[in-house]
């Protein structure tokens, strides 16, 4: 493998992941609990969206085969995703929603940081630029949780009840194959063994305050670094990519 | 041949689209000017937020506007770095979005609320009381939050510092 090769599926990862999160998100648009909260997670959506469009035009660039972000996006099948698993999950209720982003913000929170030292230019500023945004995002889903743990009875089993359920998924953030071996050589990559340690101490500290527990023993599913994906993906690509699918010369 | 102050003077004659109070020079979204000669431009602008709509419509004002005066090869390149700061809005700008209705951003060197979770007292554009309420950290758009006074009671989006 080489170092190009292996940057476009770095970044392939890092945008997918967000693409896929920002997809799922926005159906919550219009939908939400209550006005105030329902243009918060829209724009928290459109931030993540947005960062999905810069990481893809990077690793369109970096694959130089004249495919765009949008190519990228809308022509590509399930298995040639490698979104982390947890970003395609349905939303489930209010509480579900509010922990997986609580978890996967508090991931980016610790990896756009190291990110932003990456001897890689472009991915350094895209961090730097999403780190800033997602500093909000986390502060605004921690806030969720704790209201939501340490609320009703009700509240705190349903949220419960979403950690017990999303911690099988957490792991697969943190996994690390060839091509972050090559990457980390060469001063791009993070290694997501230094955002495991500060993300498990973070979450910790919130699930406890939040008067909440984290499940223990339990099985970690994995799969997405091979594009090996649960059976919501699909359905997720089939609607997003229908309309540049049938229509391949739309623009908009 | 047009200097890099000229172009900066015709792009000030472009509001931002969605806040037409202020420039988008003033918001400091472009970044650098370099002209190669009378029909040949290239630009670098970076984005205020990752997902900001309106990044799209400033492009194309931008392209708008520099081919109604003479230049037909425009490049536009987007720079994530350094990341655009609050800080870059004018003093000017400021006062204007003040004005709006707008609670202007802090200097984020000043300010940190954003890092500490602590709440800062924002004065109300309306009747500049300090007691003021976050009612939501995202308002109508990505880089303001809402705000609502607790003497006027008027409700205002606070432009946030980032």
């Amino acid at each position: 493998m080489t170092t190009q090769e292996a940057l476009f599926q770095y970044i392939l990862r890092i945008g997918d992941t967000n693409l896929i999160l920002g997809q799922r998100l926005s159906e919550w648009t219009g939908h939400g609990p209550f006005l105030e909260e329902d243009l918060a997670l829209t724009n928290i959506t459109l931030d993540i969206t947005g960062a999905a469009k810069s990481f893809l035009e990077y690793a369109a660039k970096v694959e130089d085969k004249g495919r765009s972000e949008d190519d990228l996006a809308f022509l590509r099948n399930d298995r040639q995703f490698f979104n982390a698993q947890i970003t395609e999950l349905p939303n489930g209720d209010y509480a579900r929603t509010i922990a997986r982003q609580v978890l996967v913000d508090c991931f980016d929170y610790y990896f756009y940081q190291e990110l932003s030292k990456s001897n890689d230019e472009t991915l350094a500023g895209i961090a730097q630029k999403s780190l800033k945004e997602v500093t909000y995002h986390l502060r605004h889903t921690s806030a969720w949780l704790e209201r939501f743990g340490d609320g009703t009875e009700e509240s705190h089993n349903k949220v419960q009840l979403a950690l017990n359920e999303l911690w099988q998924y957490t792991n697969e953030l943190f996994e690390m194959n060839e091509v972050d071996e090559l990457l980390i050589k060469e001063g791009i990559a993070v290694d997501l063994n230094l955002v495991k340690t500060k993300w498990e101490k973070h979450i910790s500290e919130l699930v406890e305050k939040s008067t909440l527990t984290i499940p223990q023993n339990v099985f970690m599913q994995t799969g997405s670094r091979k594009g090996i994906h649960t059976e919501h993906l699909a359905f997720i690509l089939a609607e997003m990519q229908a309309l540049p699918r049938i229509y391949p010369d739309a623009k908009w | 041949m047009k200097t890099a102050e000229d172009i900066f003077t015709l792009l000030s004659e472009i509001p931002d689209p969605e806040i037409p109070v202020i420039s988008i020079i003033e918001l400091g979204v472009i970044r650098n000017i370099e002209i190669i000669n009378d029909s040949t431009i290239s630009l670098k602008i970076t984005p205020t937020y990752s997902g900001c709509p309106a990044m799209k419509q400033i492009e194309d004002d931008v392209r708008k506007k520099l081919s109604e005066n003479g230049f037909t090869t425009i490049d536009i390149k987007t720079i994530f770095s350094p990341p655009w700061t609050t800080d870059w809005i004018t003093p000017a700008a400021k006062e204007k979005l003040r004005k709006y209705g707008i609670a202007p951003p802090e200097n984020s060197t000043e300010d940190k609320s954003w890092l500490t979770g602590k709440d800062k007292n924002i004065a109300c554009p309306r009747c500049k009381s300090l007691n003021t309420k976050l009612i939501s950290q995202f308002g109508s758009t990505a880089c303001k939050a809402l705000y609502q006074c607790q003497d006027c009671q008027e409700p205002f989006d606070y432009f946030k510092c980032i």
